[in-house]
């Protein structure tokens, strides 16, 4: 449960430290989709070859044959961010020993791309994510949660008071992003992470005639005498994070019309400079967007603006304007207003466990689809510091809001002029700057390995359109002899379980497919006595 | 927490049978009751049982209630106050001698004592400790098998 992409390590997309986000358009004819034919390198030359670019299967002959090297590891991890490591995680406290499982991924940490995009947008170490307080990436049983663990730190019972009257008399509890990422650095540590891990680029997985699958990495350059590398794996699991991310077309669309990429901006890249801008005169800024990330930034100019005395203006515009509770029936009700739908986390919380979690997993094709359509709409959490300056802009007039689609934007004396089609006819609203906070979602097939998987593993799509997952997250049509592959995260977003891009969802996904693994005699299951001692052993900080 | 009706109902039965009976032992020495230890025994470990059968009916009354809450859920505080309502059920039916199997007289201080420091440790327990001993247990809606 968390405001902000927790399966976020990406391989294929960004680089370790993105300084922006991919802008993709998909292309008006499908085929255009389809990767540009590579062409092969010569056998013997330690990269891909015509044979290996176009077969299916791939045989040990077929890499011998390109001189790549390969390294056999009973396990391999693709992405190396938090879907990754609460995986291995959770394999290591299940018995597994770190030579039995490798990570390949192009970041040095496991939180790395995480801490950047909460950074981004607008949540420093200090702020609090939008995460429940036993969602503990850092921890399988949730226990101490992160509220218990603040009070006995900060020797303070307010955390554990606002758990207990959370959501009602108070807002619901959240973790600093501070807290989360000393936790997850602790436990790296604890695990020995960084033994398990590989840097590289991973290129591809294909499926190995005789099972299992050979993943190819191209390390970084000159590391190894080969341009690739392969690992041979009887088990893959992929956490490659989102394919990217999308400006809304209007904005794309201006910024390469005009090369503007300063005055429209997206939440997910850097845009410190917008604040600063609104430190030395007077701004009209137009937010994009009704989901967390848009709050956040709403909340960063409005602390700006009380705290250094501004006079920033901020029109919001939302495409779907929610102006009450809303929802087909009684017991189906979300609460909303101002635009806003309100909602603790990015989904209702029993998704994670409770009774959404049992009646999805039963729900197959349309039904579930619709399912996901009910749940889902961008949300926000309902703050009551955030209402009472939103209160406070409103009455005063400096924050505005506003329903409808954007026709065109150009631009007029320096200014940004948008075209909004409202249900009272076109309205132009002029601003400075324009921050996307949409996080509109790319295709999966736009990242390069996931492309790859669906050409030639037999992997399909889900209802959603996302990577089709058993319900112990497996990849349906993927099995490779004895072999296994498995997905978590927003890859796997429309499967048996919504809540796959959170913490709580990637534990949810990594104790299913630990669940899964031991099923198959890859490690133990993890029961009630191994449950105590080893978290006997977290809680004294020792190795698994 | 998150619960299914089925969790709801597991939960509660392992929690006061284990967690319940133990308060249990450990207290019923204490309390203010003049009565031979085995009759302060049966009398509150009745009791116990009482608050577990009559338990069933109540986590069918709050999966009910729980179907207007648009999360599903069932927050922390209505685990703790809801011991209101069924502490006052089960003293009800005590006085009117509705329990079978009591022999002595339990005097209202012994019995919110008892009943107070078994719904709190039952409580306390359901909000941390018992993730660690069941690790599925939190994303399977409280059902322990």
């Amino acid at each position: 449960m968390t405001d902000q992409p927790a399966g976020i390590a990406d391989d294929g997309g960004l680089p370790p430290q993105p300084e922006t986000v991919q802008r993709l358009r998909p292309p008006a004819n499908p085929a255009a989709a389809a990767p540009a034919a590579e062409a092969g390198a010569p056998p013997g030359s330690g990269d891909l070859t015509d044979e290996l670019l176009r077969s299916d299967q791939w045989t040990d002959q077929m890499l011998q044959a390109a001189g790549i090297p390969v390294t056999h590891v009973p396990l391999v991890s693709v992405g190396g961010g938090i879907g990754s490591f609460v995986t291995v995680d959770y394999l290591r406290i299940a018995g597994v020993s770190t030579d039995r499982m490798k990570v390949l991924t192009n970041l040095d940490f496991a939180w790395q791309t995480y801490e950047y995009l909460t950074r981004v947008s607008q949540i420093p170490k200090p702020e609090r994510i939008r995460s429940d307080s036993a969602s503990r990436p850092d921890n399988i049983w949730g226990f101490p949660s992160y509220a218990l663990a603040e009070a006995v730190s900060e020797r303070t019972f307010a955390p554990l008071w606002q758990v207990l009257i959370e959501p009602i008399w108070a807002d619901y509890y959240t973790p600093k992003a501070g807290r989360v990422f000393a936790g997850l650095e602790r436990e790296s540590k604890r695990i020995g992470w960084s033994q398990m891990l590989v840097k590289g680029q991973v290129r591809m997985v294909r499926k190995r005639q005789g099972g299992g699958y050979f993943i190819i990495l191209t390390p970084m350059a000159g590391l190894t005498p080969t341009k690739r590398v392969a690992y041979l794996a009887e088990f893959v699991h992929l956490a490659v994070g989102y394919p990217g991310l999308r400006f809304l077309p209007e904005l794309q669309d201006f910024r390469t019309e005009h090369q503007d990429f300063h005055h429209v901006v997206s939440a997910y890249e850097l845009h410190e400079h917008v604040y600063e801008a609104a430190r030395t005169k007077h701004l009209v800024v137009m937010l994009r967007g009704g989901g967390i990330v848009a709050s956040r930034v709403l909340a960063r100019i409005m602390d700006d603006r009380a705290r250094h005395g501004l006079s920033t203006e901020i029109v919001h515009l939302f495409r779907t304007y929610i102006s009450s509770s809303h929802g087909p029936n009684a017991w189906n009700r979300r609460k909303g207003a101002d635009g806003f739908a309100y909602q603790g986390f990015n989904y209702p919380k029993s998704v994670w466990g409770g009774q959404l979690k049992a009646e999805m997993r039963r729900l197959e094709g349309q039904q579930r689809a619709d399912k996901y359509k009910l749940m889902g709409g961008t949300n926000t959490p309902y703050r009551r510091r955030w209402q009472a300056q939103m209160k406070e802009g409103r009455d005063a007039g400096w924050y505005r809001t506003m329903a409808g689609t954007v026709d065109q934007m150009r631009l007029e004396n320096g200014k940004i002029v948008s075209c909004v089609k409202t249900s009272n006819g076109m309205v132009e609203v002029a601003a400075d700057f324009v921050i996307d906070c949409t996080g509109l979602e790319a295709d999966i097939a736009e990242h390069r390995v996931l492309a790859d998987l669906l050409a030639h593993s037999g992997t399909g799509r889900n209802p959603v359109g996302r990577l089709d997952v058993e319900r112990t997250f497996e990849l349906r049509g993927s099995a490779s002899g004895p072999g296994v592959m498995y997905a978590s995260g927003a890859t796997t977003l429309g499967g048996y379980f919504p809540g796959v891009d959170t913490f709580l969802g990637l534990q949810v996904a990594a104790q299913e497919i630990a669940d899964d693994l031991a099923r198959r005699g890859f490690c133990r299951r993890i029961g009630t006595f191994r449950s105590i001692r080893q978290w006997l052993r977290w809680a004294r900080n020792k190795q698994p | 927490m998150l619960p299914t009706l089925g969790g709801r109902i597991q939960t509660r039965l392992v929690l006061l049978a284990v967690i319940g009976g133990l308060v249990t032992l450990i207290i019923v020495p204490v309390l203010p009751i003049s009565a031979p230890l085995s009759v302060k025994y049966q009398d509150m470990f009745v009791i116990l049982a009482a608050v577990a059968v009559l338990g069933v009916g109540w986590e069918l009354v709050y999966h009910f209630l729980m179907q207007w809450r648009w999360e599903k859920d069932w927050p922390t505080l209505f685990g703790l106050v809801t011991a209101v309502p069924e502490g006052v059920l089960v003293w009800l039916l005590l006085k009117a001698g509705a329990i079978p199997g009591i022999k002595g007289t339990v005097p209202g201080a012994a019995y919110v004592i008892d009943f107070g420091l078994v719904w709190l440790a039952v409580w306390l327990v359901a909000n941390g400790p018992m993730r660690v001993p069941f690790l599925r247990w939190r994303f399977h809606g409280g059902r322990l098998v």
